[in-house]
């Protein structure tokens, strides 16, 4: 257990806005520059990689919840013409405990190369066994099925409850409960116990005027990105390894490839194809170290590997089912006096929930005296849970969120002025330690109370409206990039982060804003981990952040060698040089950047410069939510008639794809909200492993998503930015609940509020 | 193994002329075989809408036409309905609307999308969102999507 006693609330102090700096570019909706080859479907992704003389692979998987691998007989399949490889986790070499931070929650190399191939024992219901490389996908296909697995099937366990029961079925035998930095006695599910602290709890709902206290119940919902899985890797025989693949962090592929085959990390090439969709699922390896065994195994051909639909949701993702219990006290006159949380998330197969940053979300919209926190880290037979878009936070807010909403209807208080007596601004302390500085908590739900949206009348029965806000902390971590000048005066930019949602044109627009040229005048590329610094992932709402610190200092270093070139050009000194509005001056002379990349030739040569940062100062993202829903009460179906996001996003650079972050977080929280489920069969088999079955929000499903952006800068950083991937996906669940409830008079407190489980509490509620 | 089939078809204009084996689907045949990769795989079994293609102008899921009968037919992929100009009005409202994100159901979408406008010239948004509820988008929310088809249904009434 972690117990970190936090000091008591300070008064909060009120700063006064500084004025936004006037932009050229930033704040502005240039086309992506990446757009016009994916709308003619020339952008390569995962799988659109294909070499000459390419192997297919294709992966056994276990068709048992828990079983213990007794013997794995290959001898048929090897036999089939056509299969050039196979491999088992007997190729693995052991690896060794060794935490890798991801920016997204952290994955140990040991329970990765247990992950990739199962070693002695199948932990979930798809967890990979064995491979095979073919001159064809069907060949490879037939190859597996012949593949002979002996199984000794062990009980499963899937609802987190349950494993946490005494004489539950254990996963791993040699685990130990965390707590308070030792290790407990006996075999255990339960990874790890945290702990957040602050003041006098009993106090504090001595103090309480109201108190509230329920328990939700969350399902495991996958990311749901529509590319699956794939890579191309071609292993030669000197060592070198080159992956191609589709990933939110090539240095992390790099890395986690490097430590699964113990193989050293410089002889290891990634380069990133474009990719489609990661939302966290696309951090962690899966295909990669399999593949280049694969490769090595069949004489150094290149192995193509991607994964079917029912793999994606069987074998990768998905985020934590969890059962949080919220107890929260407050006045009559709307101060919260205390609350308490306890956070059970289910892992999956190895030790990893995101119940450290639901911990994080649960309560850090608000100043509260007097708190505890606990959670628990809990192994399922489920897949390892991945990062999911801020991971762990939508079901901690739908349980706090949802009881605040309870709070304000007990003591008769809008729920926007509850909020606003209770919310955190700067000077206050997070429930999980560090103090704010300048965040927009007030900002968004200000803008929501001026929302037309808030005062509109519902317009029939059976609607009610829902409000709900939400936090999230964001990362800064490390970034790198390159840029040269080319004689036309445009840039070419080199950078690292895998453009998942139009970084690109974020990362275009910062450099021109900085050098003082046009959007159309710098080309952004995504290169490779041998052609670019060391980046973190695409992760953590930290792209535009920290990339687009690295890409501004890369300006400002532009502008430094470009003062050189002209002071060359004027024979004086570069002190003499000053930049402004894109002009490079000294006396009488003058020339703007375009016409002195012309001239580098006589002033001193080409210009490059590179920068690789270690950033700071990530500032967390707030958001609140309305939304207007119609229930039908005959069958329990929510529909979804209204909806405004409100987020402060500190400056926006592309407003276009703030917005988009924005929608597509609703959207997907709506689909957390409504209807997407793991279902698993008795045995812990998963039976709806496809999109049909697991169903995500479709165009007909949804309205259009009304966006309003508030920009209170961060003070972190050089031009304000704040991530703003992750928080729309906070509030829907809770909002959604809120406004079911509003509709209904029904308090759901388990998700999904798919139409049987509302109906089936309208019916209970009738009777 | 079966002995490979021969087909005959008319591939974004163009006549094409390939084997393959009788199980293959269109949209194996499009990637791995023609090398259109434009078509993208999503699902394999119709229910994502990213392998959308035309055949003799009709939307169809390419994951779930078995590549024998294309034969004698006409095929248009992602990368036929620019046209010379370099971009369909489609294309050009998904970029000014910044109607992708991650951009992997785009071809899928925008194939959708002329399948509609070429029967449905003036959709109303609820049209819209019913025609394309079988292309999968989980970036964008459909919100610039929507918007985008509309504003590219408003272009082309311009231009006619």
């Amino acid at each position: 257990m972690t117990t970190d006693t936090l000091p008591a609330d300070t008064e909060t102090v009120e700063t006064a806005a500084p004025a936004r700096p006037h932009y050229r570019v930033i704040g502005t909706r240039p086309v992506r520059p990446d757009g016009v080859e994916k709308v003619v479907g020339r952008a390569l992704y995962g799988a659109d990689i294909y070499l000459p003389g390419t192997l297919y692979g294709k992966v056994v998987r276990s068709p048992h919840a828990h079983a213990r691998i007794r013997a794995i007989d290959v001898s048929r399949a090897a036999a089939l013409p056509g299969v050039k490889a196979i491999a088992t986790a007997a190729d693995l070499p052991l690896v060794e405990d060794k935490i890798l931070v991801t920016g997204e929650g952290s994955v140990n190399q040991r329970y990765q190369s247990m992950n990739t191939l199962a070693r002695d024992k199948v932990l979930y219901h798809g967890h990979a066994v064995a491979a095979v490389a073919a001159v064809s996908p069907h060949i490879a296909e037939e190859a597996v099925a012949l593949i002979e697995v002996d199984y000794e099937v062990l009980p499963a366990v899937i609802d987190v409850r349950d494993a946490m029961a005494a004489g539950a079925p254990v996963l791993h035998d040699d685990l130990r409960t965390a707590e308070e930095g030792r290790k407990l006695d006996g075999p255990t599910n339960v990874a790890e116990h945290l702990r957040y602290q602050r003041g006098d709890l009993a106090r504090g709902f001595a103090e309480a005027d109201v108190i509230v206290e329920r328990e939700f119940v969350t399902a495991t919902v996958h990311q749901g990105y529509i590319e699956p899985h794939a890579t191309t890797v071609l292993a030669n025989a000197d060592g070198q390894i080159t992956i191609w693949c589709s990933t939110q962090g090539a240095f992390a592929v790099r890395e986690q490839t490097a430590d699964i085959l113990q193989t050293p990390i410089s002889r290891i090439r990634v380069i990133p194809t474009e990719i489609g969709g990661g939302f966290g699922g696309k951090l962690t390896v899966y295909l990669e170290p399999i593949a280049a065994l694969l490769s090595r195994k069949s004489g150094y051909r290149p192995v193509k590997m991607a994964m079917s639909r029912a793999e994606v949701f069987a074998a990768t993702g998905p985020t934590s089912a969890s059962v949080i219990r919220v107890k929260l006290g407050a006045t009559r006159d709307g101060r919260i006096t205390a609350a308490q949380a306890e956070l059970i998330y289910a892992a999956g197969a190895f030790p990893g929930s995101p119940v450290g940053a639901g911990a994080g979300v649960i309560f850090n919209c608000y100043r509260i005296p007097n708190l505890q926190i606990d959670g628990y880290d809990v192994l399922t037979n489920q897949p390892r849970a991945g990062a999911y878009r801020a991971p762990g936070g939508t079901n901690a807010a739908f349980a706090s969120e949802t009881v605040i909403d309870e709070v304000c209807e007990r003591i008769g208080m809008d729920p926007i002025e509850f909020r606003l007596r209770n919310g955190v601004r700067e000077g206050d302390y997070r429930a999980t330690g560090p103090v704010y500085a300048r965040i927009g908590l007030r900002e968004t739900l200000e803008a929501a109370r001026r929302h037309p949206h808030y005062t509109a009348p519902l317009g029939g029965p059976n609607r009610g409206r829902g409000v709900a806000s939400g936090y999230w902390g964001n990362w800064d971590g490390t970034s790198s990039a390159s840029a040269t000048v080319n004689p036309d005066g445009a840039v070419s930019l080199s950078e690292g982060s895998p453009d998942i949602g139009g970084s690109r044109a974020s990362m275009a627009m910062i450099l021109a804003e900085t050098l003082g040229i046009d959007v159309t005048d710098v080309h952004p590329r995504i290169v490779d981990t041998d052609s670019v610094g060391y980046n973190d992932v695409t992760g953590g709402s930290r792209t535009t952040h920290g990339t687009g610190w690295a890409v501004y200092d890369l300006g400002k270093k532009l502008i430094a060698a470009m003062s050189q070139r002209a002071a060359h050009l004027w024979e004086v000194e570069p002190e003499a040089i000053t930049f402004a509005d894109g002009v490079f001056s000294c006396g009488d002379h003058a020339l703007s950047f375009k016409e002195l990349a012309g001239r580098l030739g006589e002033a001193g040569g080409p210009v490059m410069v590179s920068t690789t940062m270690e950033t700071t100062g990530a500032g967390p993202g707030f958001a609140t939510h309305l939304v207007d829903v119609e229930v039908d009460p005959e069958t329990g179906k929510v529909t979804i008639l209204r909806y405004t996001a409100v987020q402060d996003a500190g400056t926006a650079i592309h407003p276009s794809y703030v917005e988009g972050q924005m929608q597509g977080g609703v959207a997907q929280g709506i689909g957390w909200a409504l209807n997407e489920e793991y279902v698993y069969d008795q045995a812990g088999r998963l039976v709806n492993a496809s999109y049909l079955d697991y169903r995500i929000p479709t165009a007909l499903d949804l309205p259009m998503i009304d966006t309003v952006i508030v920009e209170a800068p961060n003070p972190g950083h050089p031009l304000g930015v704040r991530g703003v991937g992750e928080t729309p996906i906070v509030p829907p669940a809770a909002a959604v609940a809120n406004a079911i409830y509003h509709a209904t008079g029904i308090r759901m407190t388990t998700l999904p509020m798919s139409p049987p489980r509302l109906l089936e509490a309208i019916l209970a509620k009738e009777s | 193994m079966t002995s490979r089939v021969r087909v005959e078809a008319q591939i974004n204009g163009d006549p094409v002329e390939f084997l393959c084996e009788p199980y293959q689907s269109l949209l194996e045949v499009l990637r791995d075989v023609l090398g259109l990769t434009g078509t993208k795989e999503g699902c394999s079994n119709g229910n994502c809408g990213a392998c959308n293609v035309l055949l003799d102008g009709v939307l169809v899921n390419s994951c779930l036409v078995l590549a024998p009968e294309v034969h004698g037919h006409e095929v248009t992929t992602i990368e036929g309905i620019a046209g010379s100009d370099g971009l369909h009005p489609i294309q050009r409202a998904f970029l000014d609307h910044a109607a992708l994100q991650c951009g992997i159901c785009t071809p899928g979408f925008i194939v959708a999308a002329r399948a509609l406008l070429d029967r449905t010239p003036h959709p109303t948004e609820q049209q819209v969102r019913h025609w394309l509820a079988g292309n999968l988008c989980r970036c964008t929310g459909y919100d610039k999507i929507v918007r985008a088809v509309l504003a590219a249904a408003d272009t082309m009434e311009t231009a006619r």
